[in-house]
């Protein structure tokens, strides 16, 4: 189905390392949360990051990716800094966001990564607006919207996968199965097997269950997909199977998943799936130690840097309301 | 004048909606409609009529009965360079697409600390009058009034539906603009090419010194005609149409109830949470000197819109009830 050349060892040890810098951001997250640094909530991608990492690696930097409020590793696979992400959960003027988004809203616009959006399902007719967009500004931009399994039993799912078709737009509905909608398993409450990939056909759509945690599948699923879009033949659904390691959000403890279960997954961690990958290809363990230690220093470092940085500045929240910058609403 | 061209004809606020997207087209090739039934079929209440035959499949596009297709991809688009005009058929189904009226649109700007802006406008056929029942015939407006991040505009004459069309397209702020289809029948004065009503300024279509009424879109002229009967009755009138809901023009209501010092609001929507209630606030909180009578709301009642005729002019606002609300401040 790819035409996408085999991604070759060098490029392979730059996606572990974003992979690698993410898994230990998420770990800092969950550390400054018990520490009483990050407030709120978290929902966090420790164990998805090779959906994020290998799609991006398929995409152009101008094409646009939405995001759900577990959306971490996706405003890092786009570019965000983890310094940046990490200020914005700790309530500081130097986030992400201006410390007015959180966890959930992580967005990175100079990435085209325009946002991550806490209401399941809202960003998937975006992501097809986007498209529509590209396709009427003549731009071959894709558009890609990740969603979790719960999404698909969403009307907004059904909606945007209709409309996308209809109107052949070059978007990529990749959708992170993590077994899980919350706390109850999506096979409980969905009356089709595979939640995004066998509801596809309905709407004429190709659809493919890739491997969420080989960085490399998800980018050969990705990058013939972008091909297949930027070429006119509209868009493609594609269901990564995954798992998460922690539970839904921050106050979740996951017991409810079988012991079984998460052993196996745990096995099947994405940065092991990589690092076996990189030593098939001849990278050595001591080079990809050296990596590891090095996401460990930036990660660090990120969060040194965080935790110094100013807090929210009170003035801005009456800023960014209007495109004025202000926030005013009568006379 | 100038302003009033020899061949300056009328025009019906129905084809005034299709006359002001046109304008706004004709200037910008970034504005973009899409809608259910919006292109040749020219939109159930012929409000689009001649524009897919002038601009064509790329720039009209018929979407399915999925509102949240239609909004959510407006927002994607609006996001990346288009200004998208979408339509949302009677007001009431703005509930099918909540979501994005109150959790994504207005606040994707704040919570990205400015990074996307959309710039987009929802039209809709709002209000009751015309016997289409409880889901239908509803006055909305207060509903985006709830939401902190959108603009509401709700013109009450052809003139006024090309003005603030224009202002509301090329506003970079989300607009919800509530077409009243109790009006789309209506006449008034074609405006000449480039007339632009700023969002947030209100018009004083009658002046007065007894007593202030606050109306929007259909109340308009349900203000105008009791001023009328009131003027018989030895009161005198000032009628504001209020324009747009956000902003807010308190500055030009306050004006008038420091002319006046009485103040009745004439809202469709229901009574309870209806736009008056603010205006009222306002004016009680910073007015209070002013006002020389107690304040008087005239909306519809707190009650589904009923079908029959009957039923409805008894529920909704109508020319009786407001003067009978004037006459109580004015001879307070």
């Amino acid at each position: 189905m790819s035409s996408a050349p085999a991604i070759e060892a060098a490029r392979l040890l730059d996606l572990y390392e974003q992979m690698a810098v993410i898994r230990r951001t998420e770990k800092a997250v969950y550390d400054l949360f018990l520490a009483g640094l990050v407030k709120g909530t978290t929902h966090l991608a420790s164990g998805q990051e090779a959906i994020a990492v290998g799609a991006s690696a398929a995409l152009r930097p101008d094409d646009y990716v939405f995001a759900t409020y577990r959306g971490h590793h996706h405003a890092m696979a786009r570019g965000a800094s983890p310094q940046a992400c990490l200020a914005e959960l700790m309530q500081k003027a130097t986030g992400l966001c201006k410390a007015k988004g959180g966890s959930m809203h992580l967005t990175y616009a100079a990435g085209n990564m325009l946002g991550s959006y806490a209401i399941v399902g809202a960003h998937l007719p975006m992501a097809v607006g986007t498209a529509w967009s590209a396709r009427l500004r003549g731009t071959e931009q894709v558009s890609v919207a990740f969603f979790g399994d719960g999404a698909t039993n969403i009307g907004a799912f059904h909606e945007a996968l209709n409309l996308a078709a209809v109107w052949k737009l070059p978007v990529i509905f990749v959708c992170e199965n993590n077994l899980y909608m919350e706390y109850t398993p999506i096979g409980a409450v969905t009356a089709a097997d595979h939640p995004a990939a066998d509801r596809a056909p309905a709407y004429r759509l190709p659809a493919q269950v890739v491997d969420g945690n080989d960085v490399v599948a998800v980018h050969d699923a990705m990058a013939a997909a972008a091909l297949r879009a930027r070429e006119g033949e509209g868009p493609t659904v594609i269901e990564a199977e995954t798992y998460r390691h922690y539970g839904h959000s921050r106050t979740d403890p996951a017991t409810y998943r079988p012991a079984e279960e998460v052993e196996r997954w745990l096995k099947h961690d994405p940065l092991d799936v990589a690092r076996a990958r990189l030593e098939a290809l001849g990278v050595t363990p001591d080079a990809i130690g050296k990596v590891d230690d090095r996401a460990s220093a930036q990660v660090a470092e990120a969060v040194a840097e965080a935790k110094a940085a100013p807090p929210a500045d009170i003035a801005e929240a009456f800023t960014d309301v209007w495109a004025d910058g202000g926030s005013a609403w009568r006379t | 004048m100038a302003s009033v061209k020899a061949d300056a004809g009328t025009i019906s606020y129905r084809e005034a909606v299709a006359e002001g997207i046109a304008r706004e087209m004709r200037r910008d090739p970034a504005v973009v409609c899409l809608g259910e039934d919006i292109g040749a079929a020219g939109g159930v209440f012929k409000t689009t009529a001649g524009l897919f035959a002038e601009f064509g499949p790329q720039r009209i596009w018929d979407t399915p009965i999925s509102e949240q297709a239609i909004v959510g991809a407006a927002m994607g688009a609006a996001m990346t360079g288009i200004r998208p005009v979408a339509e949302i058929m009677f007001s009431d189904f703005l509930a099918c697409c909540w979501d994005y009226l109150a959790n994504e649109i207005p606040k994707v700007r704040y919570m990205t600390g400015g990074q996307v802006t959309v710039p987009l406008v929802i039209r809709t056929a709002n209000g009751g009058g015309l016997g289409f029942g409880a889901q239908h015939s509803q006055a909305v407006e207060n509903w985006a009034l709830t939401i902190p991040g959108l603009k509401i505009a709700a013109p009450s004459t052809p003139a006024d539906v090309i003005g603030l069309m224009a202002s509301a397209i090329r506003s970079d702020d989300p607009v919800v603009f509530f077409e009243h289809k109790g009006l789309f029948a209506s006449k008034g004065l074609l405006p000449p090419e480039g007339h632009l009503v700023e969002l947030g300024k209100a018009a004083v279509v009658r002046e007065g010194t007894d007593v202030t009424l606050v109306a929007l879109a259909y109340t308009v002229p349900i203000a105008l005609a009791a001023a009328e009967r009131l003027a018989a009755k030895g009161i005198s009138t000032e009628v504001v149409d209020l324009r747009c809901l956000i902003p807010m023009d308190m500055t030009t209501v306050l004006a008038s109830v420091a002319k006046t010092s009485r103040l009745v609001t004439v809202e469709e929507n229901p009574h309870q949470a209806g736009w008056g209630a603010t205006v009222v606030s306002v004016v009680v909180d910073e007015g209070f000197q002013l006002l020389d009578a107690p304040v008087r709301r005239v909306a519809s009642a707190n009650v589904p819109l009923p079908f029959a005729d009957a039923l409805e002019d008894e529920v909704m606002p109508t020319v009786d009830k407001v003067v009978a609300a004037a006459e109580s401040v004015a001879n307070f």
